[in-house]
């Protein structure tokens, strides 16, 4: 009797859970190994005592958190009537518009950043006398689609119904959107705001680029500290990023949830 | 009225913004300048000097092999992944799919270094020597686009009727005969879905590549060269090559065929599907 060889199905994700022990858990724990550990290979808080004294890399955290916020509502303010109207079958026809602001995506990200800057530079404005302008617009350029698309399918979501009723109970306009739609589009926003938060902060090449140098993300430093050798540095930097990618992740999922339970509280 | 007069102007404003880069380059394709903004009359020369081009040329063979070799290497596992996955136990199930949301919300930069640290690692302590080669980048790549083959074949797995599986199984297929008979052709959308997704993922990458390439395929002895690393490389140092603008037009052009082929094979689907069921209704065939 062979019945302990006997194949089964789920067997199949063997290969696959592998894959994922060896070249995701094990390389983020050798992350944190690197991170609490010094050069000789001790066990030491080194890394993170020269952090938290360094002025410098910790401005550069509040700054990149800063152009993250700034770029993530700049980002929604003007995606959110795009996808507002858009989600309108006046005139968003055979869905044919909202390909049209998806295809840029498709179009390498580098080439497109390049061009971004070189665009700017031709009207005048680059990373030499306006770094910190020419790094928000590439980056607004470069998120604006992700931004959409989670607002879009949002829209489509909304019970046209309920907001009928709003007007007709005699809400003003202004009213009926901060009371209505802007509620009933929420899990909409936060997941656009994610799409483009953590990418801002841990991007590299827009800023780089656009800046042309001068304005140094976390993403960079990062990025720097790895190319000097300074692995422990590096290791623990990219421990914050992970704690940061964390704490969006549990505010995500609680805005996500409450919304359910609001949801299910009126019905 | 007024409404739709200010939409229409909103949208086609931001829309024109978004590609003003990218028709900016087009517009110059056709013309020799050494940067955009500078006109010196039409040519087409830009285009043959694309061709010959070999630093480009190999940079975008390169590009193409990775996509491809990786897309199919995370579909192949990350599809076998998804199913095997479906059919584990309620705790385990949930494990699995945890570390498969790590990549998904993982920054890049922390994905790729934390990849660069471990094959170091390997390089000093167990190989003796560099590593980095095609493989390591493969993986990066695979690393990349594994769990989103994973998600949207789930959806797939999960939509599937249970009972054609067992019902093979009845008929007398063997487990694996009514795998490849039942399950597969049933989550091919999401297989393909995930597929696409995976070359767009590595088309697309810069940083995976940038830190985990070596030397290898058409770059020889030389680090593997990608468009991402090459226009990277080049942008640092200056305006967007000349030649890169003729490539662009032809990326774009490339695209734009292909959203409008789909975009008219979808509508006639509708509209056959339409017409199919209004004669339906006629002949009240319900």
């Amino acid at each position: 009797m062979k019945r302990t060889l006997r194949f089964q199905r789920k067997y199949l994700c063997i290969p696959y859970v592998i894959f994922l022990i060896l070249f995701i858990i094990i390389p983020i724990l050798l992350i944190i190994f690197y991170a609490f550990t010094n050069k000789q290979g001790f066990f030491s808080f080194d890394a993170m005592i020269d952090f938290f004294s360094t002025p410098t890399k910790i401005s550069i955290l509040l700054n990149s958190l800063f152009i993250a916020v700034q770029t993530t509502i700049l980002c929604l303010v003007i995606g959110y009537p795009v996808a507002y109207f858009l989600a309108n079958k006046k005139y968003n026809k055979n869905g044919v518009l909202i390909t049209l602001f998806i295809m840029p995506m498709w179009i390498n990200f580098v080439l497109r950043t390049g061009a971004t800057r070189d665009l700017l530079t031709w009207l005048g404005v680059n990373g030499g006398n306006a770094p910190y302008f020419a790094t928000l617009v590439g980056m607004v350029y470069n998120y604006l689609p992700f931004t959409i698309l989670p607002l879009y399918t949002a829209m489509l979501k909304l019970d046209k119904s309920q907001i009928e009723a709003a007007s007709d109970l005699g809400a003003r306009p202004v009213q009926v959107f901060t009371r209505n739609i802007l509620p009933q589009s929420l899990p909409g926003i936060i997941s656009a705001a994610t799409m483009v938060f953590m990418p801002t902060i841990s991007s590299y090449v827009i800023s780089d680029t656009m800046s042309e140098g001068k304005i140094t993300l976390f993403g960079s430093s990062i990025y720097i500290s790895f190319s000097n050798n300074q692995w422990n540095t590096g290791s623990f930097l990219a421990l914050i990023m992970l704690i940061i990618i964390f704490i969006s992740m549990l505010v995500t999922h609680k805005f996500s949830n409450e919304e359910d339970t609001v949801r299910g509280g009126t019905w | 009225m007024v409404k739709k007069i200010f939409a229409n102007i909103y949208i086609y404003l931001i829309l024109l913004l978004m590609y003003l880069p990218v028709l900016l380059l087009i517009v110059f394709s056709f013309t020799e300048s050494a940067n955009v903004g500078n006109w010196t009359g039409f040519s087409w020369n830009l285009y043959p000097r694309l061709f010959q081009d070999q630093e480009i040329m190999s940079a975008l063979g390169n590009t193409l092999i990775i996509a491809l070799v990786s897309s199919v290497v995370s579909v192949v596992l990350g599809t076998l992944g998804a199913i095997g996955t479906f059919y584990l136990k309620r705790r385990n199930k949930r494990i699995v799919e945890g570390i498969t949301n790590i990549p998904v919300v993982n920054a890049e930069i922390v994905m790729a270094l934390s990849l660069t640290v471990m094959f170091v690692f390997m390089g000093t302590y167990i190989f003796r020597k560099s590593i980095f080669s095609f493989y390591t980048l493969l993986i990066g790549h695979v690393c990349l686009s594994l769990p989103f083959v994973y998600l949207s074949v789930k959806p797939k797995l999960q939509q599937m009727d249970p009972n054609l599986y067992e019902a093979a199984m009845d008929l007398g297929c063997t487990p694996k005969r009514a795998l490849a008979k039942v399950v597969i052709p049933q989550i091919i959308p999401g297989v393909i879905s995930g597929f696409l997704l995976a070359i767009t993922l590595s088309l697309d990458d810069f940083i995976i590549t940038a830190f985990l390439r070596g030397p290898g395929l058409l770059s020889g002895y030389k680090s593997i060269e990608t468009l991402s690393t090459l226009v990277q490389a080049k942008i640092k140092k200056g305006p967007i090559p000349p030649e890169m603008r003729a490539l662009t037009t032809l990326i774009f052009l490339l695209i734009l065929t292909g959203v409008a082929v789909t975009t008219i094979y979808r509508n006639q689907k509708a509209k056959k599907i339409k017409t199919h069921s209004m004669k339906r209704i006629r002949y009240g065939k319900f």
